[in-house]
């Protein structure tokens, strides 16, 4: 076990690495980001003085050299246009992003794997061809589209929910969230469900095939020649067979979700990280950018590392660390 | 013997499978009688129904499958007219089945106790985890499972193909039932560890008075194993006989030349013997006789259908051009 964490520490050190030399180099043959924050106005002196003091004037490998003994310190630079730490910009969208990715995983899996599962079961039932029929639109209906016909629907025709922004939030140890005020998950639910959609479907479909496929297994024969009740065989024998590949795939999509979350959030006016990383690339903002791409480096490493630890909990021929013997 | 005290009484058996091209019977016309404590042999190539018949007594015949016609009495009850939750008990608790695959038959995500508690439980839920324990633990240790203790902490792939066997045996004797189908349960196993199976098998049966259909198409097994045999080609039994008159002096033809594709059977050098052709596909049987393309006795009068008819004590077969007349 500390092998395996140790060999993933290292691996996720280095693609920190090579991700910032990616960036750095890239958005150095951009553009030149004093073109776009200076003023035209500013006298040839100021302009001079602010690319200095921005470290913009030496040449490339020597601001990254910077950078990185900053880094290690502690430090990803100031953000050129809010002049603050661009960590602790992040930091701040962050709770509403993660809240949100989390609330339409969690959406995802309790719609996904009951329906799936009835999907499975029934699988020449007017039901289950009506839900394949909804993961098909849910698979190819665009998010933005799905996303403004529910603001469409619930917030301008019913008025059931309100379209913007997250509402009443309460700090719990420091973080920010709308889930636990009555405000705030009104406000939560279009944006989640918005998200959601991809993956129910998704979710669904992946449940739907691992319970048709593990039905015929024999040993799910045997448990019925044990006597054991269908109910008991559907939601232990089979369910957690189908939970395997179910936890790779969506381990994997729980990144996908955050990174997804930028469309939501432009619609929703989602005060998250989507809507900050994505005016920091309009104006070239190299310190917010870096910051966020090291930042989402880390979290998926984690998910990884949580997708890995669920899967050798689920399937027991998998053990973390050691060589596979069967 | 009087049919009341039989086990189980098979008559008339047909299963058929409903397929796009209109339904064909795998098994056709199947009668069995197993009294108490008798180990019978049920011998066939592939396709020739035997599987079948086993999952029809079990009542484990999936759609497009089905049973159409026939009576299944086990113990004096007719198991076809039971209700789905009367079939639920008797399974695993007076009726229980071993399969072909050791290492498809246990499920490979749960514990081998979690696996053999259940059997237990769900017919008696007043017997507590602990005393079930106790009794899986002994059942391990009969089978021949070595620290049974411990091994029931482990998963299905800890285990060999021949220990996952005995311990698929043990599960079925868990209950003590009256009869265990085992269909090919060795097939799949090494010839040493197959004659270690097949003598424990027929000792627990003697011990505990469980009688045995032990489906094969391996007439050596059945030769050491069983008391009498019944042999199907195409979803008839078309010989049925004690083991050692049915070796000695095969009345069927078909049953000969099974008896003659046995390798040993030949002298050395010697060319060896075969069946020419092959069983016949479900939906292409051929009219009368259904052996009569393959028999190298056959007339026209074979292609009238023939009847099961008696060659003496407790021997039957379907034939008009007995090797052996009665």
């Amino acid at each position: 076990m500390t092998a395996f964490l140790l060999r993933r520490l290292s691996q996720t050190v280095i693609t920190l690495l090579v991700m910032s030399v990616l960036v750095f180099v890239g958005i150095y043959m951009v553009g030149n980001p004093i073109d776009i924050l200076i003023s035209a106005s500013a006298t040839p002196a100021e302009r001079q003085q602010i690319i200095t003091a921005m470290g913009l004037d030496l040449p490339v490998w020597q601001q990254y050299w910077i950078f990185l003994k900053n880094a290690l310190a502690g430090d990803l630079g100031n953000s050129f246009v809010y002049n603050q730490p661009a960590i602790r910009l992040i930091l701040s969208r962050m709770p509403a992003t993660l809240e949100l990715a989390f609330s339409a995983f969690v959406i995802a899996l309790l719609i996904g794997i009951p329906l799936g599962l009835y999907a499975g079961l029934k699988p020449r039932a007017v039901g289950s061809r009506g839900v394949m029929v909804f993961s098909i639109l849910g698979f190819s209906l665009p998010t933005f589209w799905i996303g403004l016909m529910m603001i469409l629907v619930f917030s301008v025709y019913l008025g059931w929910l309100p379209a913007s922004g997250r509402g009443q939030t309460v700090n719990v140890l420091g973080v920010p969230l709308s889930i636990l005020t009555l405000d705030g998950l009104s406000h939560l639910v279009l944006p989640a469900l918005n998200l959601a959609l991809f993956k129910i479907s998704l979710v669904i479909r992946l449940t739907r095939a691992g319970v048709i496929e593990c039905m015929q297994m024999d040993y799910v024969r045997f448990a019925r020649a044990k006597g054991v009740p269908e109910a008991r065989i559907v939601l232990l024998h089979v369910l957690k067979n189908t939970l395997i590949p179910l936890i790779t795939v969506i381990g994997l999509e729980l990144g996908s979700l955050i990174a997804f979350a930028v469309v939501t959030e432009t619609i929703f006016a989602w005060p998250g990280m989507g809507k900050l990383i994505i005016d920091a690339i309009g104006v070239l903002d190299r310190p917010l950018i870096l910051a966020y791409l090291l930042m989402t480096v880390v979290m998926f490493t984690i998910i990884n590392l949580i997708v890995d630890i669920c899967y050798s909990l689920a399937d027991p021929r998998v053990r973390l660390g050691e060589d596979s013997r069967s | 013997m009087p049919e009341e005290m039989k086990t189980l009484v098979v008559t008339g058996l047909r299963t058929q499978f409903n397929t796009a091209k209109g339904p064909v019977a795998a098994v056709r016309d199947v009668n069995l009688k197993v009294a108490r404590g008798e180990i019978v042999g049920l011998v066939g190539e592939s396709g020739s129904g035997k599987s079948v018949t086993g999952l029809s007594i079990m009542g484990l015949i999936d759609a497009p499958g089905e049973i159409t016609a026939g009576a299944i009495l086990l113990n004096g009850e007719d198991l076809r007219k039971a209700s789905p939750k009367r079939l639920r008990e008797l399974r695993g608790d007076r009726i229980a089945m071993i399969f072909q695959d050791p290492m498809m038959t246990l499920n490979p995500v749960l514990r081998i106790d979690t696996q053999m508690i259940e059997a237990i439980r769900v017919h008696d839920h007043k017997v507590g985890r602990q005393e079930a324990r106790e009794r899986c633990r002994d059942a391990l240790g009969l089978v021949g499972i070595p620290s049974p203790e411990e091994r029931l902490e482990a998963y299905p792939h800890e285990f060999s193909g021949g220990m996952r066997q005995r311990v698929a045996i043990a599960i079925a004797m868990l209950n003590r039932p009256d009869i265990i189908i085992a269909d090919e349960p060795t097939t799949a196993l090494d010839v040493t560890i197959q004659s270690q199976i097949l003598a424990q098998m027929q000792k627990l049966c003697r011990d505990t008075g469980t009688a045995l259909i032990w489906i094969t198409h391996d007439l050596t097994v059945v030769a050491g194993l069983t008391d009498r045999v019944y042999v199907m080609y195409a979803g008839d039994v078309v010989e049925e006989a004690p083991v050692e008159d049915l070796l000695d002096r095969p009345i069927h033809p078909y049953t000969d030349g099974l008896i003659r594709s046995i390798p040993s059977h030949n002298a050395p050098g010697q060319p060896l013997n075969q069946i020419p052709g092959i069983t016949p596909a479900l939906d292409r049987m051929p009219a009368g006789c259904r052996f009569h393309p393959r028999c190298p006795r056959r007339t026209d009068a074979c292609l009238e259908e023939i009847a099961l008819r008696s060659f003496g004590p407790a021997r039957e077969a379907r034939c008009i051009h007995p090797l052996v007349e009665g």
